[in-house]
């Protein structure tokens, strides 16, 4: 009985709510706030948009669900165009199809990564599977071959230099010299913490513990970072609804 | 391609540069597998009419829109180059980046709801956590200014000295670990991305 009187509620809740948006919104397209242009329109539906998607923090309710999988369909239509213009159409469609069905001097060798692609594509037959793993094993191969070198350079030796700088260069201060131990100690402690191969006892132990605070301190600093990047967002959504469609704000 | 790194011929280069090109365009077939799996999940939903399957519509919906004024490329037809300002920027611009924005945005609730729940300060560790995050957060808006002069500071030399040791720790530790699988891969020890167990 009492789920029937809330779903009641609810139901009165998203009703009233769907109204005032269409009537707020009718007003601003009669008072001229809004212009009768796809600007205009575009504004009313992200505003829309936005409303229904801070909807859910009330409750899980039909127009979140729609803007939801809504969202979910035009990202998907936005990634294969824009594959399409970014890569496929520059890379394979011009240089090769293009010249072969005008007479012009086609890039044959693109034959080769066009049919490991449609090969990638037989994954959905029974039959030809087999043949999706010819590409797979290419481009897995070509990202393990790529990685060793790159990983070497970008994210071991760049990462080493300047955690091995030496502590006085001559006339600095004292923190920035502090500074310099305090990373070191960090990288040293953080990689002996997850090395499983020693007994965490003794000084090794210690220096485990110090890793732990340096993680701690920053899963913190990655958690407080994310929180902050995530308010911005809502500020940003809150201007939008209050400068840009309601025009309350300037 | 591990070779090819240390030879820095011409000859060489233009053929990193042509694989990386194949590279590129394998992975554009590649978003036809992911567009299969997601189009095949909400057909199935539609066709066993399974809970919620009216949503799935507009799935459907969004997907076919966009890609027709993709495709229609503001009257120029697809195999021309993109044209800009067409209806496809549009749905960009009014539907895909104020609904991305406002979703990511939401989190911010989430992640305060989920942080009042379950940060305690238990232990000296997740003292330091807590600490941490709270001078990060303060840090980085005008009142943490207004309540010390030292706590942006504070904010500053957590994120470039403790953050940064930790995360050059965790990063050389990843990428210790992706040479080893790269070699392992390159050996023929690793075989379970073909799909067959090893």
């Amino acid at each position: 009985m009492i789920n029937m009187k809330n779903k009641s509620i609810d139901f009165w809740i998203l009703t009233g709510t769907l109204s005032l948006f269409a009537l707020v919104n009718l007003l601003f397209f009669l008072l001229g706030r809004l212009s009768f242009s796809w600007e205009g329109i575009g504004t009313m539906i992200a505003a829309g948009l936005t409303l229904a998607i801070y909807s859910f923090l009330y409750k899980d309710n039909p127009t979140f669900k729609v803007v939801e999988n809504l969202y979910v369909g035009v990202a998907l239509g936005y990634t294969v165009i824009i594959t399409w213009f970014n890569a496929l159409k520059p890379d394979l469609y011009d240089p090769l199809l293009v010249p072969l069905f005008t007479g012009k001097h086609a890039q044959y060798l693109l034959l080769v990564p066009m049919f490991l692609g449609i090969f990638m594509l037989l994954r959905f037959t029974r039959r030809l599977v087999w043949l999706s793993r010819l590409t797979f094993a290419f481009v897995i191969g070509l990202g393990a071959g790529v990685t060793i070198p790159n990983y070497i350079h970008t994210f071991i030796l760049k990462q080493l230099e300047p955690s091995m700088r030496p502590v006085f260069y001559g006339g600095e201060t004292l923190l920035p010299s502090i500074n310099t131990l305090l990373i070191l100690l960090g990288v040293i402690s953080v990689l002996i913490y997850f090395f499983f191969s020693v007994e965490h006892k003794g000084p090794v132990g210690w220096l485990s513990r110090i890793g732990i605070w340096f993680l701690m301190i920053s899963f913190g600093a990655s958690f407080g970072y994310t929180v902050m990047g995530r308010m911005s967002l809502l500020i940003g959504r809150v201007i939008f609804l209050m400068r840009d469609w309601l025009g309350v704000i300037q | 391609m591990t070779f090819q790194y240390f030879v820095p011929h011409p000859y060489s280069k233009a053929f990193l540069e042509l694989m990386t090109r194949w590279d590129r365009i394998i992975a554009g077939f590649a978003v036809f597998i992911g567009v299969y799996s997601l189009f095949h999940l909400h057909w199935t939903r539609i066709r066993r009419k399974a809970a919620g399957w009216g949503y799935s519509i507009f799935v459907f919906l969004g997907a076919f829109i966009t890609i027709a004024f993709g495709l229609y490329n503001g009257g120029e037809a697809f195999w021309h180059d993109k044209k800009e300002g067409t209806m496809f920027d549009w749905l960009f611009l009014y539907i895909q980046v104020p609904a991305g924005a406002t979703i990511f945005s939401i989190l911010a609730f989430f992640m305060a709801s989920a942080a009042y729940r379950t940060f305690r300060a238990r232990t000296v560790e997740s003292t330091v956590l807590l600490l941490a995050a709270i001078i990060v957060m303060l840090g980085r808006v005008p009142v943490g200014a207004l309540i010390s002069q030292y706590i942006p500071l504070a904010a500053d030399w957590i994120m470039g000295v403790p953050n940064m040791a930790a995360k050059r720790g965790i990063l050389l530790g990843v990428s210790l670990g992706a040479i080893a699988t790269s070699i392992k891969i390159i050996l023929g020890v690793e075989r379970q991305y073909l799909g067959g167990g090893d």
